[in-house]
């Protein structure tokens, strides 16, 4: 009895959870091997359409027999590349009419004509011309013709489940493009992105954490960059750093900090001098950090608040008692109590910061030295129009991304274990 | 030791009065007031003086009187010490040292013996400042936003300092950009279509993941514990991963381009976080109330529907809220399957019109601040919800 019951309960949990795990595993884990198999071919852009046979149907009318029609069919190979093998082509006509002049690839047969065009190459492209006339000599409605389609049917190759592999691709991504530096300016950008997030985020938490009128006014301000859309941030922000008319260069220059507007997002390098030092800062790799940060911080704030707030008040209570400051007490109380939610979070946005994207791409486009990982995966991909390229450099972000995953849980189970 | 504390509250507190001092003047140089120095070292001295004459005053007149005419005292000299500035100006700058009086309250001679004064001085105006500063830089961007999409081209080049709002002008002036981009530009069509998406995406994703999540929660089955773990990790993965693959097979079945495809995307993107959330709720919904629900003769179907449903009303609220603002701010998959401006998202309109140089950036905002204003409205309405699920949501983006 109970035997059934928990085969009933385990058929019943598998039908709940089909539907979902199908999904998620057609969209998202499908694609993930996928780019094994795309990162180990020479494929373009313009080879993923299949070639289609293809005709338009133009009618024309006989002047003074409407008992004959001309068609003309335009047959075409829809792709510029590759061939089209056994092209065969079907179209029907109505009772009565019969084609005057048919060509020798075709036949009539039951009202319909069938024709072998053979193999089609590249580029292919013909004229077909047929007349046909009714035998009673009845007139023909040109438009019954003209609403029935012809049929077309051909093998060609899909060019992407071909079996030829090669292994350009990954020579190109670690020996053609800069391969350290695309990784150098991807880790400089991951780890000053995550570490100002989390910082700014205790700070923030630190704040709102205290007692203060409109405190929850200010919770909800501090998200705002957080759940606000990327694309209109984005121009935002790149309309107020402009050189030319934007806000935060002009009023720089009005009030005499600066003396030429700066243009922080489109130049790679500034040079800087600090106490007689002078070194180089990556310009425009900076400003988008600190956009990552503006946007990203929210995050990081939310979790440490609710943190905060579940640190019991007796401790604070306990400590004042000993006479602690209250620098004392953030170091011996509140450190301490955050720093797991701080080594979680550091990880999470870690690896959500080196897949980032679309900040990046629509702040600078990659250029001036803001050129990451995931921003390279679209410019071979789409810019360069190399998909095997772009699917070599995606398997190089997912190694990546196993191996911080890696350590990752690692750590996460030695933190379990310490709690 | 006396000394220490007294001066560091001298300057703790006169650096707080110039920054907020400096950013209202800033603010008020966006209005069209051509300031052309901070005066920083003025409004210094200011402060000193105000710290000074608050503390040595102590508690000898009544602190409404004091703060009243103290402020009044400093607004004055303040207005010497400056460029010639309007009323309001001044004004502002009255609040502002009333602002900033009313909060020196609790210090006098007394209060400057305590221990560890200095710290105490330092945390409370670093609060001060902080809220200031955090307020500031995070709704400025927006602030630029909202007025530059309502000023004009030629405006704009003229003074790109000028953000002051012309309210003499008939309303059909002011919201010239918004006509624009509705007429023009057909962002009318693109609202509607990313309200279509977004919707369907949290319908979608509600159908798919309530079951799961139950299944997860309460049932036993062999790969359980796999599921529930790589539920996790699949949302490690990042969207740019997927892209090429998708795209590649999106051509071939003609997906591109589709709203259907989008909402395909968008549902298996967002699952994860969804059973991952609900499931969470669900465990926490006491078992003997569906007991109750089998004793009764309901199958599995009636329990979610009858019992699970209504009794997680609040987290499936939370769960569809965040589910809605993904999809409605997702940018990058509407990047890449979508080319023709018939089935543009906000997003990715937005985007479209930001690649012709020629484009105004009045409308570019007017168009940026109509994809804002609902996730904006949406998050400041059911605040409490969406915190939940963003807490609880964790990662995703």
């Amino acid at each position: 009895m109970s035997d059934t019951l928990s085969k009933i309960e385990k058929r019943t949990a598998y039908t709940l959870v089909l539907p979902a795990v199908l999904l998620v595993f057609a969209i998202v884990l499908f694609p993930i091997f996928a780019n094994i198999w795309i990162s180990f071919k020479d494929i373009q852009l313009k080879d993923i359409r299949i070639p289609e046979p293809r005709a338009k149907k133009i009618v024309r009318s006989i002047s003074g027999d409407e008992s004959q029609l001309e068609i003309i069919y335009k047959l075409r190979n829809s792709s510029l590349i590759n061939g089209i093998k056994d092209v065969e082509f079907k179209d029907k006509f109505p009772k009565n009419v019969l084609p005057t002049n048919l060509d020798s690839r075709c036949i009539f047969k039951s009202k319909k004509i069938i024709c072998d065009f053979g193999d089609w190459d590249p580029k292919y492209k013909e004229n077909f011309e047929i007349k046909i006339r009714n035998i009673n000599g009845e007139k023909i409605e040109k438009t019954i013709i003209k609403s029935q389609k012809p049929i077309l049917d051909g093998k060609a190759e899909n060019p992407l489940l071909t079996t030829n592999f090669t292994l350009k691709n990954f020579k190109k991504v670690f020996y053609e493009n800069n391969f350290i530096e695309l990784l150098l300016t991807t880790f400089y950008f991951t780890f000053f992105g995550t570490v100002g997030a989390i910082i700014f985020g205790i700070l923030a938490a630190q704040l709102v954490n205290q007692n203060f009128r409109g405190r929850t006014y200010m919770r909800g301000i501090l998200l705002f960059p957080y759940v606000g859309p990327v694309v209109a941030l984005a121009y935002t922000w790149t309309l107020l750093l402009d050189p030319n008319s934007g806000t935060l260069n002009a009023l720089l220059v009005n009030f005499n900090i600066i003396e030429t507007p700066i243009n922080l997002l489109g130049q790679k390098y500034i040079t800087m001098s600090i106490l007689g030092f002078e070194f180089k800062l990556r310009l425009a790799l900076t400003t988008v950090i600190f956009f990552e940060i503006w946007r990203y911080f929210p995050l990081a704030f939310l979790f440490i608040l609710a943190r905060l707030q579940a640190v019991p008040q007796t401790l604070y209570e306990a400590a004042d008692v000993d006479g602690a400051s209250p620098i004392q007490k953030f170091i011996h109380i509140t450190l301490p109590q955050i720093t797991a939610i701080i080594s979680i979070l550091f990880m999470i946005r870690f690896i959500w910061n080196f897949n980032k994207f679309e900040d990046i791409f629509l702040l600078t486009g990659g250029a001036s030295g803001t050129r990451t990982l995931p921003i390279n995966v679209y410019q071979q991909g789409f810019a360069v129009s190399d998909i095997g390229m772009g699917s070599a450099v995606s398997i190089v972000i997912v190694m990546l991304l196993l191996s911080f995953m890696v350590i990752y849980f690692r750590l996460i189970g030695k933190r379990v274990n310490e709690v | 030791m006396k000394f220490k504390s007294f001066s560091i509250f001298l300057i703790i507190s006169s650096f707080f009065l110039t920054c907020i001092l400096s950013i209202w003047k800033i603010m008020s140089t966006l209005q069209g007031l051509s300031f052309t120095n901070l005066n920083i070292a003025p409004v210094f001295l200011i402060g000193i003086l105000l710290s000074l004459a608050f503390i040595l005053i102590g508690n000898k007149i009544n602190h409404s009187i004091k703060i009243f005419s103290l402020s009044f005292l400093f607004s004055i000299l303040y207005f010497y010490l400056n460029e010639a500035s309007p009323y309001w100006y001044i004004f502002g700058v009255f609040l502002i040292i009333l602002f900033f009086t009313n909060n020196l309250k609790k210090y006098s001679m007394q209060s400057l013996k305590e221990d560890f004064i200095s710290e105490k001085i330092i945390f409370d105006f670093i609060t001060l400042f902080g809220i200031v500063f955090f307020a500031f830089v995070i709704l400025f961007p927006f602030y630029i936003m909202l007025v530059t999409s309502f000023k004009t081209q030629i405006a704009l080049l003229v003074n790109p300092l000028d953000f002051s709002l012309d309210f003499t002008k008939s309303l059909t002036d002011l919201f010239k950009s918004y006509f624009v981009i509705f007429e023009t530009y057909n962002f009318g069509r693109y609202i509607l279509i990313s309200s279509v998406v977004s919707i369907g995406t949290v319908i979608v994703t509600l159908l798919f993941a309530i079951p799961a999540a139950y299944a997860i929660a309460r049932l036993n089955f062999l790969g359980k514990n796999f599921l529930s773990t790589s539920i996790l990790i699949i949302y490690m993965f990042p969207a740019i991963v997927l892209v090429i693959p998708l795209y590649t097979v999106f051509s071939q079945l003609g997906l591109r381009n589709s709203i259907f495809g989008l909402l395909i995307v968008y549902t298996a993107t967002t699952l994860p976080v969804a059973i991952y959330m609900l499931q969470g709720y669900f465990k926490s919904i006491p078992k003997e109330i569906e007991d109750a629900g089998i004793m009764d003769g309901q199958n599995w179907f009636g329990i979610i529907l009858k019992i699970v449903i209504p009794l997680s009303l609040p987290a499936i609220a939370s769960v569809a809220l965040y589910v809605f603002m993904i999809a409605w701010n997702e940018f990058l998959f509407s990047l890449m399957f979508l080319d023709s401006p018939k089935s543009f998202t906000l997003s990715r309109a937005i985007q479209y019109l930001s690649g012709d140089a020629e484009t105004p950036r009045q409308y570019l905002m007017a168009g940026s601040v109509i994809v804002t204003l609902p996730v904006l409205f949406i998050f400041i309405y059911f605040e409490k919800y969406l915190v939940s699920g963003l807490t609880a949501g964790s990662v995703k983006e």
